[in-house]
């Protein structure tokens, strides 16, 4: 197994964790920290294949992922600050409970 | 170049910003608007001595000129240039309009003082003054032509200041349209002359200039309909203009009528300025008038234009003096005495040259602003009365008015020796003598200063000799009256004293005196000896020489023209000063002599209702015509119109509610059917979509790995 391997592996079963979080779990914050994790295995995908791809000198990978977190770190703030709207909204951070966008 | 000749756009500016600060600032501020106007004036005036004293440093050297402008606006590749000139005709007019403006300014302070529009007079007039001297300034038609429309412009709104009296609103529009006749000429002309010279600068630096000889050269050869050369027919044209704005024969009709206004504003305006506008005109395109002349005897042009001028401006001085003889409004016999003086001025220009015709001008426009501002103190004195049937005996009232009245009299009567009327008249007369064409015009000349003479004793006589004849409503003025001792009333000019008249406050008889003084003194810059003003216009020297009086016939001239005032002022006296008016209802003594005539001049020749009859008359009709056309026959045309169109209208209103729409109905309701079962598919719960998306997602991957081997 090459350590490419090894990181697409570490990377896909961090991936699998954040799904399972995000969707299982009833607490909004909980989610939001699933697709955290989510996000952060699609930087380490950029990370493994530019360190091992065919062109590491260039920075291309890195930029792309200190990007990534960069914008990670907005997205996350929009998304707890839409949760506290939520919450003050509904009174509740029970995802089961929030449904106003039924069809 | 001069520094004022480069500047002397700032001449014309200064009252024009004068005038917008006035009309942009609140409404009650008497003394903000008196001071702006004045103290513009008073600029203008300072600068316009710095013009002259310029043009008189250089007297002497030949013609002096210097012309500076700028370029206004482009069409195709000319450019139209607005551009001034300094030269000796620009500078004299320059003092005399501005100074003039200033003393009727100060009067008006007095005058105006109980208007409540107190502001717009004097944004108006000092709007009037920024146009006037921007004509007097102009060395460019088309700067020229904008400034004399403005200067239409303001005698409108000041004829038309009191506007709620219905008979100064039709004065006004009177005016406008009258001399919108002749202005039309004056744009044809102008039109003309650009399409012959390809300018409208009068003179340019380089001897371009329509007035230069070039241009004047080419345009004398050039003949067009009826044998007439270019340069005649648009020198007649513009003419058109003058005659309009200077209320000439055909055109006069205007100008009495615009009595209607402040007295201020009659003086400035329609006695001093703006009628003369039309002279200075004819007197600027002199050279276009008198090119490919004839030499007279005294090497005087002769020339069609100038042939008209002459027959023009001759029969308008003996129509309209005879007018004025019967007249009985204080204003109207001013008004017509003015209309004869620009008559006497045009037959100076046509006979005499541009001295001769400017010196009437200059000396007519001072001791006219006078009498007129004379009589505005009389009228003010009296109470807003203008009848000089119903006054009399004011001598004793107004003794400052009654002496700088007399003196404008006397020196429009044209009395010998001491007053500029006489020698500024006696130029005209002499010129007309040796005018080569014929010698009517002399005699006409003649006969109108005879009537000049008598009906100024008999305006003097009525208003000022004799008894009051006006009405005293309260009984102590009465009584105060007949012991003769009454003195200055302390609220003078109020509109709650109906007694007897009372002499006007200082800020309007210290501008009479100062007018009288120049009434008197400024006929001695032009006399035979000393022709100083025809050899300052013409920029030659002029030598003190008493002989001159004497030869050439001038010393005969001279006593036949005094003899003649002396018959008119006696004649005058004879009629109406030894038998005095006792009462208003009394007639007239030549209507107790001559009905008929009196009848005829009383009104004014039946001039106003001849136009009634018939220009008047037709325009009505035509216009009654026209709108005939427009109710019934274009109305019913577009009124058909309206109806094809409402019936398209219904028609297409029928297939958009029974056809398009029912096809729109359905579709819209079945795409709204589709959209709620759509929407049931969802449950508003978020991890549900997540699911799908990450379901979806393994379904994409193993397609990918596996679907895409098969």
């Amino acid at each position: 197994m090459t350590p490419l391997q090894g990181c697409l592996l570490v990377s896909s079963l961090l991936f699998a964790i954040g799904l399972a979080g995000a969707v299982t779990r009833r607490n909004a914050i909980l989610a939001l920290v699933g697709i955290e994790l989510m996000l952060n295995a699609a930087n380490l995908n950029f990370i493994a294949f530019w360190r091992y791809g065919p062109n590491p000198e260039a920075l291309s990978g890195l930029m792309v992922v200190i990007f990534s977190i960069a914008i990670a770190a907005a997205e996350a703030a929009v998304g707890l600050a839409l949760i506290i709207a939520i919450y003050r909204h509904y009174k509740t951070a029970n995802l089961d409970e929030i449904k106003d966008l039924k069809g | 170049m001069t520094w004022i000749a480069q500047n002397l756009w700032l001449i014309p500016v200064l009252p024009l910003a004068a005038a917008a600060v006035i009309a942009v600032n609140k409404q009650p501020q008497r003394k903000l608007a008196a001071t702006l106007a004045i103290g513009s004036m008073v600029l203008a005036f300072l600068l316009s001595l710095c013009a002259l004293s310029a043009t008189l440093l250089h007297h002497g050297d030949g013609a002096f000129r210097e012309v500076a402008g700028f370029n206004w606006l482009q069409f195709g590749g000319q450019w139209l240039q607005l551009s001034w000139v300094l030269d000796p005709l620009t500078a004299i007019m320059l003092v005399m309009v501005s100074f003039v403006s200033l003393l009727i300014f100060i009067f008006s302070v007095g005058y105006m003082a109980h208007d409540e529009n107190f502001m717009r007079f004097f944004c108006f007039l000092s709007l009037f003054a920024a146009a006037m001297l921007g004509v007097v300034i102009a060395n460019n038609l088309l700067l020229f032509f904008i400034c004399w429309e403005l200067v239409g412009l303001t005698s409108y709104l000041l004829i038309g200041f009191w506007y709620h009296k219905p008979s100064a609103a039709a004065a006004a529009k009177k005016a406008f349209v009258t001399t919108r006749i002749g202005d039309l000429g004056l744009l044809l002309g102008m039109v003309w002359l650009y399409a012959q010279t390809g300018t409208l600068n009068f003179y340019t630096t380089n001897g371009l200039g329509c007035l230069e000889q070039s241009a004047l050269s080419a345009m004398v050869t050039h003949i067009t309909a009826a044998g007439m050369a270019v340069s005649t027919a648009i020198g007649l044209l513009i003419f058109l203009g003058a005659v309009g704005k200077s209320g000439q024969l055909p055109l006069h009709v205007w100008l009495p009528d615009a009595m209607e206004g402040p007295t201020p504003v009659s003086a400035l305006i329609h006695a001093a300025t703006m009628v003369a506008a039309g002279v200075f005109l004819v007197a600027r395109v002199y050279p276009l008038m008198s090119a490919g002349a004839v030499a007279g005897e005294q090497g005087v042009p002769v020339t069609t234009a100038l042939t008209v001028v002459t027959w023009i401006g001759a029969l308008t001085a003996i129509f309209a003096a005879s007018i004025a003889v019967a007249q009985t409004d204080i204003k109207r016999i001013l008004a017509y005495s003015t209309v004869s003086q620009l008559g006497y001025m045009m037959l100076g220009l046509g006979v005499g040259g541009v001295a001769v015709g400017m010196f009437h001008l200059i000396t007519h426009a001072f001791f006219k602003a006078l009498l007129f501002l004379g009589s505005g103190s009389v009228i003010h004195g009296c109470h807003e009365e203008q009848d000089v049937r119903k006054m009399g005996g004011l001598k004793k009232f107004m003794p400052v008015t009654f002496a700088t009245y007399a003196i404008g009299m006397l020196a429009l009567a044209g009395f010998p020796l001491f007053f500029s009327g006489f020698w500024s008249k006696d130029e005209i007369l002499h010129a007309a003598h040796g005018w080569p064409v014929s010698h009517i015009p002399f005699f006409i000349g003649c006969a109108g200063a005879l009537l000049t003479a008598f009906y100024m004793t008999r305006q003097v006589a009525l208003v000022f000799f004799g008894e009051y004849r006006g009405s005293r409503r309260k009984e102590a003025h009465i009584s105060s009256a007949r012991t003769g001792t009454k003195s200055e009333p302390p609220h003078v000019g109020s509109y709650e004293d109906q007694g007897e008249p009372h002499e006007s406050p200082a800020v309007m008889t210290l501008p009479l005196v100062i007018l009288a003084v120049f009434a008197i003194l400024l006929g001695f810059i032009g006399t035979p000896a000393w022709p100083w003003f025809d050899g300052f216009l013409k920029g030659e020297p002029a030598a003190f020489d008493f002989s001159r009086l004497t030869e050439g016939g001038t010393l005969g001239l001279m006593l036949a023209s005094a003899a003649i005032v002396f018959t008119g002022l006696g004649l005058g006296w004879w009629l109406y000063g030894k038998r005095l008016r006792r009462t208003v209802e009394e007639p007239d003594v030549l209507q107790v002599a001559q009905p008929a005539v009196f009848r005829l001049l009383e009104n004014k020749y039946f001039v106003d209702e001849i136009y009634e009859a018939t220009v008047i008359r037709f325009n009505a009709g035509a216009a009654g015509f026209c709108d005939f056309l427009d109710r019934w026959i274009w109305g019913g045309v577009v009124l058909l119109v309206t109806w094809v169109t409402l019936g398209l209208a219904r028609l297409y209103r029928f297939t958009d509610d029974f056809v398009v729409n029912l096809g729109f109905d359905t579709g819209c309701e079945a795409l709204r059917e589709g959209g709620g079962e759509l929407s049931g598919w969802h449950s508003g719960r978020v991890q549900n979509y997540l699911r799908v998306i990450g379901v979806a997602l393994v379904v994409l991957i193993l397609f990918l790995i596996w679907g895409r081997k098969s």
